[in-house]
């Protein structure tokens, strides 16, 4: 896939010298979706509001497309579609209105027959002539990714798109989204939901305290970094661990009655069938075995208290 | 340059005043034909004339200076501070629009709306006094500028209030003031020495009597000075705009 943003050195630093985003480096493929994860306050809202041109640069620099956001702010922009955080929308003006003056502030033609695909699209075609203002929350965040759509981006910040609405509505997001990814649309999504990334995300970003902690493909992440455990339910209670078992990571729990033996997946031997084998050798009986997964918002957790 | 964006910018506006035609359009023209009763009609006729003028007609231009000072600095003002308070900004900022065109979008549609407003009061003045203009291309020009640059003036305020009581405070307290102490229904000359001086401090004496100028062939002062200060004015009004956009002043983060 080809690089289309490219985040080199980047620093934001605020009038009152707090450090949004610290030499923050990241390069985003063409066609991908990104998830980036992070706290409160990590920097993830700062990074896209200086790639979509809100917010200045104290150094570093940005390409998309190979082109300078500074210097080749028109085609850059143009390239870009920004879906920001707040609701924020003329309330007075009505929903088709409102996605034309987005169309025709990036210079493009009206285009109906695009804008009505878009709007039957994000299921608002019936209610293109209402006011802004009498939509529910779901529908005026759709309003957004449709004003965000309207020129046809190549690139789409999605700035927690799914904050505040219920789970119906997200999931009907995370279509649209898979939607405009089979499209071409590279998108890049800020969120706190965890499951929100591992559902639709190609490559996590983990941002805190405005430094990219990593960025990787998700499911590899997962392998890496997921550990697994096995519980084993034994027949007789177990006071301490058998010296012959201390080679292996297992910890008593339930009162002697079970033991967790933790194994990573990502390596190539996991060490079940000796620790069980070893376990028979010394006549450790088994009642039950089941297995349990770390979820990438533990690994999340784990990487941000690291 | 990217002509449809200021066009949608400006439609947009103009689309705003005609969707509150009442507030927009009725209520400053109302408010002047009120100021044409009282002032021209009913005490006008017991004054003198001023430089031969009917007092009536004497206070037209000053009546549309008024109106359309304060119409371009409200439209402008709020043209701009609205998407600040409602949080689309982010739309302009991340649109290929350079900060020209911005401002050519907003201050473009306050203009007209101000200067629409400006020629709907001098017709309606018709009704109501005897006037005769004695250069009107000049009065056309002058009257365009005044609005072009209070709109710029009210662009800038727009930008740096944070709420609305600070939206208001320059146009209520600074402008207000200073243009009904500009000669608006008066001559400087009518005032005692040591407030003539005074009066000279005021910058919209200048515009005023520029105007008047235009109408009559007598202003307060020399029409090469109102000229001259109106594009000092204007100069200094686009230098705090390029100011703002070049350092991103209460725009961007």
């Amino acid at each position: 896939m080809s690089e289309i943003i490219n985040v080199k050195n980047l620093v934001k630093k605020y009038d009152n010298n707090f450090t949004a985003v610290k030499n923050l480096s990241l390069k985003i493929n063409q066609g991908e979706i990104i998830a980036l994860l992070g706290p409160n306050g990590a920097g993830k809202t700062t990074l896209i509001s200086t790639i979509c041109g809100l917010s200045s640069i104290t150094s570093g620099s940005i390409k998309v497309n190979g082109l300078d956001v500074i210097n080749d702010y028109r085609k850059t922009r143009d390239l870009i579609g920004l879906v920001p955080q707040e609701l924020a929308l003329e309330p007075f003006e009505k929903v088709i209105n409102s996605i034309n003056f987005s169309r025709r502030l990036f210079g493009k033609k009206d285009d109906n027959e695009y804008i009505e695909k878009l709007l039957s699209k994000l299921q608002l075609f019936d209610k293109k002539n209402n006011i802004i203002k009498s939509l529910s929350g779901g529908m005026k965040r759709r309003v957004m990714i449709a004003k965000a759509l309207s020129h046809e981006p190549q690139i789409l910040f999605l700035d927690e798109p799914t904050a505040g609405v219920d789970v119906e509505l997200r999931k009907d997001m995370w279509n649209i989204i898979k939607e405009l990814k089979n499209e071409g649309v590279t998108i890049i999504l800020t969120t706190h939901y965890i499951e929100e990334a591992e559902m639709i995300a190609d490559r996590i970003g983990i941002i805190n305290h405005g430094e990219l902690l990593l960025v990787e493909e998700k499911n590899e992440l997962i392998r890496r970094m997921s550990v697994k455990i096995l519980n084993i339910k034994l027949k007789k209670t177990l006071k301490r661990i058998p010296q012959k078992l201390k080679k292996y990571n297992l910890k008593i729990i339930d009162n002697g009655q079970s033991l967790n033996y933790f194994y990573n997946i990502g390596n190539e031997k996991t060490g079940i069938t000796s620790l069980l084998s070893d376990m028979n050798e010394i006549g450790i009986n088994l009642f039950d075995i089941q297995t349990q997964e770390t979820s990438l918002e533990d690994i999340f957790v784990k990487i941000i208290k690291d | 340059m990217n002509l449809r964006g200021i066009h949608a910018i400006y439609r947009y506006e103009m689309n705003r005043s005609f969707r509150t035609l009442i507030q927009s359009l009725v209520s400053p023209v109302l408010s002047t034909i009120l100021y044409f009763i009282v002032f021209g009609a009913a005490i006008g006729s017991r004054m003198d004339n001023i430089s031969e003028v009917s007092y009536g007609a004497f206070i037209v231009p000053g009546l549309i200076m008024l109106t359309v000072q304060m119409q371009s600095v409200n439209n402008a003002s709020f043209g701009i501070y609205f998407p600040k308070f409602i949080g689309t900004t982010y739309e302009l900022l991340s649109a290929p629009l350079s900060f020209v065109e911005i401002v050519i979008g907003y201050v473009g549609a306050a203009t007209t709306k101000a200067f629409s407003i400006g020629l709907i009061i001098l017709s309606t003045s018709y009704l109501f006094v005897d006037l005769e203009i004695k250069y009107p291309f000049f009065m056309i020009c002058f009257l365009f500028i005044t609005c072009m640059t209070f709109s710029l003036l009210g662009f800038i305020i727009g930008i740096v209030s944070d709420n609305f009581e600070q939206l208001n405070i320059v146009p209520m307290l600074i402008i207000t003031p200073l243009v009904f102490l500009g000669g608006s229904f008066y001559t400087i000359d009518m005032l005692p020495a040591f407030w003539q001086n005074f009066a000279l401090l005021n910058p919209i004496v200048y515009l005023i009597s520029g105007f008047r100028w235009s109408f009559f062939g007598v202003g307060d002062v020399p029409i090469l000075t109102s000229v001259i200060f109106m594009l000092i004015f204007t100069s200094i009004c686009i230098s705090i705009i390029w100011y703002i956009f070049k350092t991103g002043y209460k725009i961007k983060n």
